[in-house]
């Protein structure tokens, strides 16, 4: 007898801790933590945790407080398998990834994968940043769901604006070497082909992922071509280099891009004194005028001491929880069911929704220059006195694109 | 084009210089020790992240005399309390220790720098445009950054040439025996030579650290290029590696500015054949291949010549 209370009082706490353990969410964030992507990828890690948190302190998602699990994928598609297993084994339901499309393409055929063979032990992937659109195309997953704007979508609304500035003349593309980079690529060529035959493509240039340290060779060339705008998906130290090289030199051009307010980007564009003339496409933007995301944004950078690079992820994070309490359960299957059409406000204002054809959310997009700030704009970036200005906002029906998937349910 | 062609010469020239800055130092450790010195890539971001910090603290300037002074040290104990107690065990020993040592130091800096790139600025007093070459600016700091490697290389030969000191270390080289039975602590030379080859690797990590990228990932980017240097300059041969170092900038920096593929020498592939692994290799272009170019040279060199351009040894 003496024993079995025994045995009981070392077993029953142990019993607790596996329950309690069970009871928080965790959700395996897979980035780039080291490398040259690495301080794009401390940034994501640092949003998510003090999304967390601020979910957490409002009682988490039904009850059960969330985890962040910090897991580094060298911006590698094979090392982010093992690290999406490594999540798996922790007990982790759900996982978050965004730097770079050749990841999410390895993740979310290794999630679809293992799903068929652990019916039971699902998986879901938020994808917050990849943005590569054959994701929500010929490779679309239900156990993938994307927050971000995919990259036909941003390429659409950028030379929806690109075909009404007539000083637009001769453009340079300029693009790293992999999925996404390629994708930008062919879609700038097709649409602004489309939109605008008389402009020139004098330049089409792929170069290695995060591996250039010097861009100076690459400018040499953008000047030698003649070219008054460049176009460029470089996210990370290939956009602040980039723009360094481009600073150095002298370089006077309009630059279009997806991803110039990244960490280092603001900096390096403050170097080269083009003042408005850096444009950058995004979901929102911090002085958006829009009074809940300025207040969100205050607070966010008064913890974080980030400026809000992800206005998506807490999109993201916000939607789990709504489409948690809706199914009543944290379930994964039940979770990406009630997420499919889902309407959710998104931070920036208006109303965006997840599509059930693809799981691509659409959602109002913005076109911002940075440059000297307005009255009206309190926020500068990377302590530059430099900000993001609105120049265009396209909303939800006009941001949408087709998509070819043919979604296989379980 | 001809504005082109002069802009890529000087950044070759230029990014040939660091590369020889950093090979010189690699290059005459391996003649004296026999020993690959992986670690050297870490002493080049040591220099970086070092100068940072005393940039930050004490200014730019003496930053650029302390900073290598410290590597150096560094260089120095690492070659009295590590390579001399592993020497007797081999050169798989030593090449171990070194190997070892890339990676702690690697382990070392982003545990206390973190591994984002710092904010390592060029100092105010050469942020501006030397001059302008059709409509290009030229930075100062880069004309600066060519200046000091040209310094040093010359200072290098000078030394290793016409003066007493070059002549024991040149002796050291070939006859260590010899020369210590004429009375010279063969010991301390080799300590010497260990630690300015490691300053040198410091004083190309603080230059370059402003015009490049300072972070923790820095010398894994840079190292495999300098072996590629050394091997393709003749392992141990100091006009070699000059050679090497120029030859290579020039090369991946021309490489970068070429669109040609073959697809635009011999014609497009018929389109009847439909998208393949030929159409891709068909279409790239030189720019696109650029980053391999230096890889395919030592290649190539390894078989028309294994010695290297200016090698002396068949091994």
């Amino acid at each position: 007898m003496r024993k079995l209370t025994l045995a009981i009082a070392v077993i029953a706490p142990m019993l607790g801790h596996a329950a309690s353990a069970e009871d928080t969410i965790k959700i395996g964030y897979i980035d780039p933590l080291s490398g040259g992507g690495a301080s794009v990828g401390e940034g994501g890690l640092k949003t998510f945790q003090y999304l967390a948190d601020e979910l957490n302190a409002k009682g988490g998602i039904l009850g059960h407080k969330i985890e962040i699990l910090p897991l580094d994928n060298k911006t590698n598609p094979q090392e982010s398998l093992v690290q999406a297993q490594k999540a798996i084994d922790a007990g982790a339901h759900y996982i978050t990834q965004g730097n770079g499309s050749s990841v999410a393409a390895a993740l979310e055929d290794f999630v679809t994968k293992h799903n068929t063979r652990n019916p039971g032990k699902e998986v879901l992937y938020f994808n917050y940043a990849a943005v590569d659109p054959s994701l929500t195309n010929e490779k679309c997953s239900f156990w993938h769901f994307r927050w971000d704007a995919s990259s036909d979508i941003k390429m659409e609304a950028l030379t929806n604006y690109m075909k009404d500035v007539p000083a637009i003349k001769k453009v340079y593309l300029i693009n790293q070497d992999y999925s996404f980079g390629q994708s930008v690529r062919s879609d700038a060529r097709k649409m602004l082909g489309a939109k605008r035959p008389d402009v020139q493509i004098v330049g089409d240039e792929l170069h290695p992922l995060l591996k250039v340290t010097d861009f100076s060779p690459y400018i040499a060339k953008i000047k030698a071509s003649g070219a008054d705008s460049v176009v460029t998906g470089n996210w990370g130290q290939d956009f602040a280099l980039l723009l360094k090289a481009a600073a150095d030199a002298g370089l006077k051009v309009n630059w279009y891009t997806y991803y110039a307010g990244g960490a280092g980007g603001p900096t390096a564009i403050k170097q080269t004194g083009l003042d408005h003339q850096v444009f950058q496409i995004t979901e929102g933007f911090p002085n958006s005028g829009n009074q809940v995301a300025m207040d969100f944004e205050k607070a966010f950078r008064a913890k974080v001491n980030l400026s809000l690079w992800y206005p998506r992820a807490v999109n993201e994070m916000r939607m789990f929880k709504a489409a948690a309490e809706k199914a009543n359960s944290i379930d994964p299957v039940k979770v990406a069911a009630a997420l499919e059409d889902m309407k959710f406000d998104v931070l920036d204002g208006g109303q965006g929704f997840m599509r059930k054809d693809d799981h691509q959310f659409f959602q109002p997009i913005y076109i911002s220059s940075f440059g000297k700030l307005a009255a009206n704009e309190p926020f500068d970036e990377e302590n530059t006195g430099w900000g993001w200005h609105l120049v265009s906002r396209v909303d939800t029906p006009q941001a949408m694109v087709s998509t070819t998937c043919k979604m296989v349910r379980p | 084009m001809l504005e082109l062609v002069v802009i890529s010469t000087l950044n070759g020239v230029l990014f040939g210089m660091l590369l020889f800055l950093l090979s010189s130092g690699l290059t005459v450790i391996f003649s004296m020790m026999g020993v690959l010195n992986f670690a050297h890539a870490s002493f080049y971001m040591l220099g970086a992240f070092f100068g940072f910090q005393l940039t930050k603290w004490i200014g730019f300037w003496p930053a650029l005399v302390l900073a290598p002074l410290l590597v150096g040290a560094i260089g120095m104990a690492v070659e009295r309390y590590g390579l001399r107690n592993t020497h007797k065990h081999g050169h798989v020993a030593e090449l171990l220790l070194t190997f070892g040592l890339a990676f702690a130091i690697e382990e070392i800096v982003s545990m206390i720098w973190g591994k984002s790139p710092l904010d390592y600025r060029v100092p105010a007093l050469l942020d501006f445009p030397a001059f302008t070459i059709f409509s290009t600016n030229y930075p100062a700091y880069k004309i600066f950054m060519l200046a000091v490697s040209v310094i040093i290389f010359v200072a290098l030969l000078i030394v290793l040439k016409r003066t007493r000191v070059g002549l024991i270390v040149q002796a050291a080289l070939t006859h260590p025996h010899m020369v210590g039975h004429l009375g010279h602590n063969v010991g301390r030379v080799f300590m010497a030579v260990f630690g300015v080859g490691s300053a040198l690797a410091g004083l190309a990590g603080v230059i370059a650290g402003p015009a490049l990228v300072t972070q923790s990932d820095m010398a894994a980017s840079l190292g495999p290029i300098l072996f590629v240097v050394i091997v393709f300059g003749g392992l141990g041969s100091l006009p070699g590696a000059f050679i090497a170092s120029l030859v290579i900038g020039l090369v991946q920096t021309f490489a970068v500015a070429l669109d040609g593929s073959l697809a635009s020498a011999f014609g497009p592939l018929d389109p009847s054949a439909g998208p393949s692994v030929l159409t891709d290799i068909w279409n790239v272009t030189i720019a696109q291949v650029a980053p391999i170019v230096p890889y395919v040279l030592l290649v190539i060199i390894l078989i028309v010549r294994p010695m290297g351009l200016m090698g002396t040894r068949e091994s």
